[in-house]
């Protein structure tokens, strides 16, 4: 009955209809995201089928260690989220705010790890498709399509990461105000689909950039 | 009994009454007032689009060309195709009628997102700025495709910055569909069913699933060739490695499909006029319903008839060219099904209707010159000619900017409370169409005698038409510049609106002219079918 009293904007007919429509929007903003990432993976696809030699050579220079623990971090991360949203929907703001925290935390232990120092060394290691390019011979052209994949994608899924953070700070600021409660609680399940909506695209990422060089 | 009761009452408070600061407008979230900075916006667009186009027109006057350089013939086609494209046609109707007449005709106070819908306007307006940066300081000569690897190896232009703006105006377009979609699930009226939403709705429907789902694509190629260009790697050069015909199907994966962007909320507008001018049902009005669904499932399956030439395989050509013959048949019903409401109704030629008639007519010109491109063996002949540019003006220019002309017509006395001089309307629509048809006709015909497109010289042989086309582009001209003239002149001193002026049917016109804030009084219920008009025999004809 209290929910009556839930504040909503005007165009909706209560505070219900209106968390039910943000999540909808969401998981429409999502489909634009499947197709905008789509259309990379297609284009990986079809280059490394055309360039299977020189991807496979430019895979095997990735740092395999670092590429692993960051996915365990990531999914990690976003098990912690989901158990916040739990805890939320039971009443418990004290511990939403200690899961939104540790989310947040291990995303930027991610881009810690992935740009802090992958990348550094990767770049160190001339591995920029630049012009000291490291990977010369006959499959350096085709090493160096692979290596734009790998800086493009992981650049932009970066920038994501950057974007979730931003929103699971903004979580964890109101729930510390107390805006959130088991009946409105909308943001924390929208940015929850969106943070995993990141880890879903690193788990396509992972095997192109780091597994799929490195078989027998 | 004083002299000031019988003086003119002042208008009924409205949305434009609302607030009359600067501020009370650049931070609205109201969706008719974000409708109108569209409208502002999109105008300037239609225009320095316009201007290019007048360039090129008059550089064709003479067979050598006026303009001395080839180079800036090419930057004009160029600006003229990407302002034109991004910034007029792909959001006019959606943008300015959609976000005025959606939350209107769904019997809703606002949309579902009103601060994603002004944050909308604002990337469109960065998206612009940065376009016309480009535009301006030099320019780029790829055309609007940005064809690699001539876009990334060899144009001397501002491609990334050009491709900076397109990529922005991709966000506000994804964001308008997204909050179309959300609104037509979520906010329709007590009683508005699916089958008892109006066209117009169902067809921005369809325009936002496009929107939401190619628009992306588009955004990751420009986004690979943007990386091409700046870091000279990539998969398009094939010097790099890399094959553009990948380039071109990943751009018309999203372009073909952007075509129907352009011409679907065209059809919705249209639908919504053909009855109301005829006092009749929409004939099929779910074939005309289930036509727009059908079209944006089938315009993601025709990309690939963009490039019969540019080294396809053969059984791809043929799959592409029999889907693309397949798009025709929803089109071409809607057609059908316009004639069948016009057939024994009591048609008034008003402006908005004289606007829709043309657009029938114009559209089928362009739709039915599509289906010789469709064709393979016609297709090698035709493509790169005039009569490619020619189809695609009668689609987009006959057929979409006359439908938009039709929709703001007809929903002017919503939108602004004011009537346009129906005279001077009339006139326009007039003007219009015989200088579109003057102006694109003798292109078809240029075309098929082999005059290739995008060149800023030509033949003298070709002389004749070229300078009735560029005259006929001066009609045309006269025929754009009209409606801005006296719709400005109808905001101070137009005869004031009732609410339902053209006694339509649909929830907008039962709110006053202009509507409140707040669109609805009190929400309304929907208790009957669209479009329903009472049948024929019953209805007295006015004299």
């Amino acid at each position: 009955m209290s929910e009556t009293y839930l504040p909503h904007e005007v165009q909706y007919s209560s505070a219900r209809h209106q968390a039910e429509s943000a999540i909808s929007g969401m998981w429409l903003f999502l489909a634009t995201e499947v197709l905008f990432f789509g259309a990379l993976f297609l284009t990986w696809i079809y280059s490394r089928h055309w360039n299977q030699a020189g991807f496979d050579a430019g895979a095997q220079h990735t740092n395999l260690a670092i590429g692993t623990v960051n996915t365990v971090i990531l999914l990690a991360s976003s098990f912690v989220y989901s158990a916040g949203v739990a805890f939320i929907e039971a009443g418990n703001t004290r511990r939403l705010v200690q899961c939104a925290a540790a989310a947040w935390l291990l995303g930027l232990a991610f881009l810690i790890l992935k740009f802090g120092v992958e990348w550094r060394d990767d770049f160190a290691k001339h591995l920029f498709p630049g012009a000291d390019f490291a990977i010369h011979g006959p499959l350096g052209g085709s090493a160096r399509i692979f290596f734009e994949f790998y800086f493009l994608g992981t650049a932009l899924h970066g920038l994501h990461m950057v974007g979730g953070l931003v929103l699971v700070g903004w979580i964890i600021w109101r729930a510390r105000r107390a805006e959130f409660s088991p009946a409105l609680h909308t943001p924390v399940i929208v940015v929850g689909l969106y943070w995993s909506f990141v880890d879903i695209v690193w788990i396509v990422l992972y095997p192109l950039l780091y597994l799929v060089g490195r078989g027998p | 009994m004083s002299a000031t009761a019988i003086a003119v009452p002042a208008a009924e408070p409205s949305y434009l009454t609302d607030g009359l600061t600067l501020r009370s407008w650049l931070l609205t979230t109201d969706h008719k007032r974000i409708a109108l900075l569209y409208l502002g916006t999109i105008t300037i667009f239609f225009f320095v689009g316009g201007i290019a186009a007048a360039l090129i027109r008059l550089n064709l006057v003479v067979p050598e060309g006026l303009i001395p350089s080839a180079e800036t013939y090419n930057r004009l086609f160029t600006m003229h195709g990407v302002v034109m494209v991004w910034f007029f046609l792909i959001p006019a109707v959606p943008t300015t009628l959609g976000n005025f007449i959606v939350p209107l005709m769904l019997g809703a106070r606002d949309l579902a997102f009103p601060r994603l819908n002004l944050a909308s306007w604002y990337l469109f307006v960065i998206a612009g700025i940065v376009v016309l940066y480009a535009l301006f300081v030099g320019g780029v000569d790829t055309g609007w495709t940005f064809y690699t690897p001539l876009s990334t190896a060899y144009s001397k232009g501002h491609v990334v910055a050009a491709i900076v703006g397109v990529f922005i105006a991709g966000f506000s377009s994804i964001a308008t569909g997204l909050n179309f979609i959300v609104s037509i699930h979520r906010l329709r009226a007590p009683g508005m069913t699916w089958y008892r939403l109006p066209v117009f709705l169902w067809s921005l429907y369809a325009t936002s699933v496009i929107l939401v789902l190619a628009t992306p694509v588009l955004a990751m190629t420009l986004l690979l060739l943007s990386f091409e260009r700046i870091f000279h790697i990539g998969v398009f050069d094939p010097a790099l490695g890399g094959d553009p015909l990948l380039f071109q199907h990943l751009f018309w994966f999203y372009s073909h499909p952007a075509v129907y962007i352009m011409i679907l909320p065209g059809f919705g507008v249209v639908s919504e006029i053909i009855p109301a001018f005829s006092s009749k049902r929409l004939f099929g009005y779910k074939f005309v319903v289930w036509c727009s669904i059908a079209i944006a499932v089938i315009s993601f399956l025709v990309w690939g008839h963009h490039m019969f030439v540019a080294g396809t395989s053969l059984y791809s050509a043929l799959v592409f060219s029999i889907l693309s013959y397949m798009v025709a048949v929803p089109s071409a019903i809607k057609v059908f099904n316009w004639i069948g409401t016009m057939h024994k109704g009591f048609i008034r030629f008003d402006a908005p209707m004289l606007y829709a008639l043309g657009f029938i007519g114009l559209f089928t010109m362009g739709g039915l010159t599509g289906l010789f491109v469709a064709a393979l063996a016609a297709d090698v002949h035709l493509t790169q000619t005039y009569f490619i540019v020619a189809h695609f003006h009668y689609v987009m220019v006959g057929g979409m900017v006359s439908a938009y002309f039709a929709g703001l017509h007809y929903w002017w006395p919503k939108i602004t409370g004011r009537m346009y001089p129906e005279m001077w309307g009339r006139a326009g629509a007039l003007i219009i169409f015989i200088g579109f048809n003057f102006t694109f006709f003798p292109q078809f015909i240029l075309g098929y005698l082999g005059m290739p497109r995008r060149y800023h010289s030509y033949p003298p042989e070709f002389e004749v038409l070229n300078v009735l086309s560029s005259a006929g582009a001066t009609i045309l001209a006269v025929g754009y510049l009209l409606p801005l003239a006296y719709l400005t002149w109808s905001l101070f001193y137009g005869e004031r609106a009732s609410a339902n002026p053209w006694g339509a049917t649909g929830l907008e016109w039962r709110t006053p002219s202009p509507p409140p804030t707040d669109n609805f009084d009190e929400t309304p219920v929907v208790t009957e079918p669209p479009y329903n008009y009472p049948p024929p025999e019953l209805v007295q004809r006015h004299v």
